[in-house]
């Protein structure tokens, strides 16, 4: 909870004339009874009608005070909630965009997203709640056992004795109530999965004519959910009777030893009827608490979610005094490079098939090409994460124009890349603006990147009458385009900006043969300049580089241009006899 | 009062969104009593237990009116007979009044978790029978939500609200006779305050909903952006757009916070100000009440009464509007559901429909025509002969429409005119079920569920045996793989296959087909993203499937498109050319072009 305080700190001050507005209005609110009280044991026996019309306009000011104050209370809170959300809302964005690769494997993108979304608003909604009633309950609680205790000491007792059990009812029911809540939110879960799974799959069910089967499954799914529901719901339904039964229970003791005070002259009627009104306000209050106390523990939670990822230390430092590398005229090399990725994780997700790698080594020139084969889980990809500094490597060291890739800010370092991850992302924005991404990119140069990406033809027959194809709105992931369609629209982002190294990991594999020529044919055309690295399944987008490398578990197991390989690779030549032979 | 600190945001009305209205009200409510009425008896009981437990709950603040008149004497002369009378009496009251509620509930919940549970096993069963084309134009989260989170909204709607109304009404009801009967007099002073209070709700209830409206859509707007974002950040910081992407974040962010603070800003006015109202009420009250007793026309125990029926009334008025708005996002979640109900499922068999027998897999297409949309005809006059044991492949360009002949055969979608024959009897006049066990089927897509492997491989065949099972995951060849795990067969898989790689999955999937053993088999041999290794395994193993079978494969391998006994060229949706490889290559068209271009 500490950390949550630095960060409403800054607003303390409006804070505290906030809590002072709310204090002064909640007193109000409590004077009322008094005043009724007052009126009927001191200003009726008076018998002045005069007096007690006075004491009637004192009520009125001391309503629309209250609502004045309350008002004002209210909004400075929620000013201040949002303020303080907003800035922690911003610093944890700015830190996820800076967590090394190893750090976000760490936490997992799910994870990061639901502590970027429901954990900060988590956090709002405990700000300004407690804020509003964490300030208001309190005092109606104390103020006004306090208030009851000069009006009627004896009668407050009965109040004191009650409230605990309130509480403990609270306790014992939710004790009971939330496992079971749990439990049935879990078979809610797995109901939910079963209609994904045939939402998913609905072509093989059908295929298979299972649907009978899958209606059984369902049903038998569905009714567990509906027996775990009814229980917690049974559990937690018992709270509000039993509240309630307590609540009246001490109304009519307060009337029963209301009755022996008034009798033995220690108290007046009027302070009893004051007393009911208290009663029901202090109870009320009581139960805001306990719902405090709940929302509290929740945002703490949350807290701590946050503050893990706030309190990651940076990563990947710039060194700038790293050896540069002796007499090499060549654009990328990697030297004796050996990698593992760290072990721990947090949550277990779907993970890209990431695989540590050994004893890397290779050299090419500016304008060359390099192709990258090898099975699933070979280290293809942990390649490219390294060549682009998302992790530091253990041993050997990797050099792009000589220069130690540890020594260039990573600015500077990925700008040299056009890059396309394995099923990479696509934005809810516009085709152009996908293809730019923010670069402010010229529309002749996205027109120019998108022809040479072969993407071209498929924007141009998005064309509306109202819009070119390049204004056409892409759905969140692209779920609108195909899987070919997209990857054209990824390699022409990676063409967009001219870069200095293009990467492309497994991002041809929707495209036919012709398509995929075609591409091929753009590159050499456009790009002389351009150092290409391609990750591919398939032999033939390969076969023509510069040089070729073979990857099995983590290791170089051949390196050299196609015709060399195929004699002295094995792995090499079975995959081409397998993808190209008869 | 004015303040510096809080600045007042300026309501636009342009702003104000479309509120979650249903379309047609009436109808949803008539199909929603449906479901209620099948369990009439419990909601008898239900509204029975609502009208005693309420009034029950009514009587309390009279009986202690009158315990206090019977206190009001003074010193020494209480008459406690009468205290303690009236005092045991409310508290058997209360006693009974907090059972009776306990039960209600008990009953409501009942009531609701029925309904809720034939909503969704009907929903289910519809989803079953709907044809494939509904799922591919709907996103699955849509279909999802609508199974879980709408049919939760009516549950919850259901169990609180519609009690909660009948509460409120013999509340109200109940209070103002209570209250006629102490002192219709004071009951003027009520109207003063009660129209108020209604007026001051709907009006503010009326003002604050759109901007409650934008603040979720605001925040979803954020959650989206955010999920968008955090799951790219591995492509922004490739291309190092961290800043532009930060500042694009700050701005969606201040328009949630601006949102929830507009929200915030108006409705903090409503809690106070109904509090005001009551307040007020009960200074008139107050007042009226110690002026009438001057007068000698009310007791003390009567004021007092009076004061607790008045804060019962004015309870259900101020809550009025958050039901109600409770109530219409319930029939708005009820109308998205009864849609997934009139949805209109794939036509059932004719009545003279027979079992498909197939013993050689002779496929023949003749005049076939078809369109996904009725006006758009893609496939024109297709004429095809597959005969026993042939290789067909199906080639063409990446989205050239190279699945709908799968979709056809299956019968995903009914062709237009022509026909459809496997062993000479049309597909479209035999039983689905029977017709889609002819074929084995492996997907591109491949398809696991949470269950054991043994579960998942024996899927398509009832009552397979462990040997069987066994044998087809040799004939896979991921019986070794599987003989590792812990658990063997019994391992459980999850619905990504998250313990699974692609490659496996897919070799599970060639395991369920080799199981089923038709004569007809259906590939699609894309494997874009399994390793080369392994596709020399599923590669192996396909071609053990293949044997004997008749096959239509979407081939991306030369090998498989070279040794196809004929290749269907498709583009744009239609066939454009067929025959053998050597035929094509002679014909010199569209798949020459493409055969010949992969070698540049």
């Amino acid at each position: 909870m500490k950390h949550i305080f630095t960060y409403i700190k800054p607003y303390g001050l409006r804070m505290l004339l906030g809590f002072l507005i709310k204090v002064m209005g909640t007193f109000m609110d409590l004077g009322l009874p008094w005043v009724l009280a007052y009126i009927i044991d001191e200003v009726i026996p008076l018998k002045e009608i005069k007096y007690i019309l006075l004491w009637g306009v004192l009520m009125l000011f001391l309503s629309i005070g209250a609502r004045e104050f309350n008002i004002t209370a209210n909004r400075m809170a929620s000013r201040v909630a949002g303020d303080t959300v907003k800035r922690l809302r911003h610093d944890l964005f700015q830190k996820i965009e800076q967590l090394s690769g190893a750090q976000v494997d760490y936490f997992s993108i799910p994870s990061l997203i639901s502590r970027m979304t429901s954990d900060t608003y988590n956090i709002h909604q405990m700000v300004s709640m407690m804020q509003r009633l964490g300030v208001r309950a309190p005092i109606i609680l104390v103020g006004g056992t306090i208030l009851t205790f000069t009006l009627e000491p004896v009668l407050t007792l009965v109040l004191v004795g009650i409230l605990p059990l309130l509480g403990i009812t609270v306790y014992i029911v939710s004790k009971k109530g939330i496992p079971l809540y749990s439990k049935s939110q879990a078979s809610a879960d797995k109901m939910i999965r079963i209609v994904r799974e045939n939402v998913n799959g609905i072509r093989v069910i059908k295929a298979l004519s299972k649907s009978e089967h899958e209606k059984q499954r369902f049903k038998s799914s569905n009714e567990e959910v509906a027996g775990n529901e009814l229980k917690a719901g049974a559990t937690m339904a018992a709270i509000n009777p039993v509240m309630n039964l307590l609540l009246n229970g001490g109304l009519t003791l307060v009337v029963i030893i209301g009755a022996y005070r008034v009798n033995s002259g220690a108290s007046e009627v009027g302070k009893i009827v004051a007393f009911l009104s208290y009663f029901t306000m202090i109870l009320n209050a009581m139960l805001m608490i306990t719902r405090i106390f709940v929302s509290i523990s929740k945002a703490n939670a949350s807290a701590n979610r946050i503050f893990a990822v706030l309190n990651m230390e940076e990563d990947l430092k710039v060194c700038e005094e790293l050896e540069e590398e002796k007499e090499s005229d060549s654009h990328i090399s990697f030297h004796d490079v050996t990698f593992s990725y760290p072990q721990e994780q947090e949550e277990k997700d779907e993970k890209d098939e990431s695989t540590n790698v050994e004893s890397i080594s290779f050299q090419i020139k500016k304008g060359e090409s390099l192709g990258i084969i090898g099975a699933t889980g070979s280290g293809k990809t942990t390649l490219l994460n390294l060549l682009l500094r998302f992790y530091d490597i253990e041993k050997g060291a990797i050099y792009i124009n000589g220069k130690n890739v540890k020594s260039f800010s990573l600015k500077n370092l990925r700008k040299k890349f056009g890059i396309v991850f394995q099923n990479d992302v696509i934005f809810a924005d516009t085709i152009a603006g996908n293809i730019d991404f923010n670069r402010n990119i010229t529309r002749d140069r996205i027109v120019e990147a998108a022809k040479d990406a072969q993407a071209a033809d498929f924007i141009d027959q998005l064309k509306t009458k109202e819009k070119d194809g390049y204004e056409y709105a892409v759905a969140i992931k692209g779920a609108n385009l195909s899987g070919g369609q997209k990857q054209r629209l990824l390699i022409a982002r990676a063409l967009a900006a001219k870069p200095e190294i293009l990467v492309l990991d497994d991002s041809s594999s929707a495209l036919d043969y012709k398509t995929d020529a075609n591409l091929r044919i753009a590159l050499r055309k456009h790009y002389q300049n351009t150092t290409t690295i391609m990750i591919a399944q398939r032999i033939s987008s390969i076969m023509s580089m510069d040089h070729i490398l073979v990857m099995e578990d983590g290791k170089m197991i051949g390196y050299g241009k196609h015709e060399e390989l195929l004699n002295g690779c094995p792995v090499y030549s079975e995959i081409y006899q397998s993808q190209m032979g008869e | 009062m004015s303040n510096s600190f809080i600045k007042k945001p300026k309501l636009n009305k342009q702003e104000k969104v479309q509120k979650e209205k249903p379309k047609d009200a009436k109808a949803v409510i008539k199909r929603l009593s449906r479901y209620l009425m099948e369990e009439k008896w419990k909601i008898i009981l239900a509204i029975l237990l609502t009208v005693i437990g309420n009034i029950l709950a009514l009587i309390g603040p009279m009986l202690s009116g009158y315990a206090i008149d019977a206190i009001e004497p003074g010193k020494g002369k209480v008459i406690f007979e009468k205290v303690f009378y009236y005092g045991s009496l409310m508290i058997i009251l209360y006693v009974f009044s907090a059972l009776f509620s306990y039960l209600l509930s008990i009953v409501m919940l009942h009531i609701s978790q029925k309904v809720t549970r034939r909503m969704r096993d009907d929903v289910f069963t519809r989803l079953t029978e709907l044809p494939v084309n509904f799922y591919d134009t709907r996103q699955a989260g849509d279909i999802i939500s609508r199974i879980s989170y709408d049919i939760d909204v009516i549950s919850t709607s259901l169990s609180t609200d519609v009690v909660q109304i009948m509460a409120s009404v013999i509340t109200v009801i109940g209070s103002l006779i209570m209250m006629i009967m102490i002192s219709p007099v004071m009951v003027f002073v009520m109207l003063v305050t009660i129209p108020l209070s209604i007026l001051y709700t709907r009006y503010m209830s009326g003002r604050v909903r759109p901007l409650f409206s934008i603040r979720s859509e605001k925040l979803g707007n954020l959650n989206g952006f955010v999920e968008e974002m955090v799951s790219g950040q591995k492509t922004i910081r490739a291309y190092a757009r961290e800043e532009v992407i930060q500042d694009k974040f700050d701005t969606i962010n201040n328009e949630a916070i601006e949102a929830y603070y507009n929200a915030d800003y108006y409705s903090s006015i409503v809690g106070p100000t109904v509090n005001f109202i009551n307040n007020l009420s009960l200074s008139l009250v107050t007042v009226f009440g110690a002026v009438l007793f001057l007068l000698g026309d009310l007791s003390l125990g009567s004021i007092s009464s009076f004061i607790l029926y008045s804060r019962k009334f004015s309870g259900p008025i101020n809550e009025a509007a958050n039901i109600v708005s409770e109530l219409q996002s319930a029939a708005a979640a009820a109308e998205r559901v009864f849609k997934i109900l009139d949805e209109e499922p794939e036509k059932t068999d004719a009545a003279e429909a027979k079992d498909l027998e197939v013993e050689k897999g002779k496929v023949i297409l003749k005049d076939v025509t078809f369109g996904y949309l009725k006006d758009k005809t893609i496939v024109k006059n297709f004429n095809m002969e597959a005969k026993e044991g042939n290789l067909i492949a199906i080639v063409g360009p990446t989205g050239a429409g190279k699945t709908t002949i799968i979709n056809l055969l299956m019968r995903f979608y009914d062709i237009n005119s022509g026909n459809i024959t496997i062993d000479g009897q049309n597909i479209g006049e035999v039983t689905r079920k029977s017709l889609r066990r002819a074929y084995s089927m492996v997907l591109q897509d491949t398809w696991v569920f949470h269950g054991t492997i043994f579960e998942n491989i024996a899927y398509g065949k009832e009552n397979a045996t462990m040997e069987e099972v066994v044998e087809a995951a040799k004939a896979a060849k991921i019986h070794s793989y599987i003989k590792k795990l812990p658990n063997g067969y019994n391992t459980i898989l999850d619905e990504d296959g998250i313990n699974m790689s692609k490659g496996q999955k897919q070799l599970l999937t060639i395991a369920r087909a080799m199981l089923m053993d038709s004569k007809i088999l259906i590939l699609d041999e894309a494997t874009s993203n399994v390793d080369t290794r392994t596709e020399i395994q599923i590669q192996a193993a396909m071609r053990k499937l293949m044997e004997d079978k008749t096959c239509f494969v979407i081939a991306h391998r030369l090998s498989t498109i070279r040794n196809a006994d004929l290749i269907l060229v498709v583009n744009d949706g239609n066939v454009v050319e067929q025959g053998r490889h050597a035929e094509l290559m002679d014909k010199k068209g569209f798949y020459y072009q493409m055969y010949s271009s992969q070698f540049v």
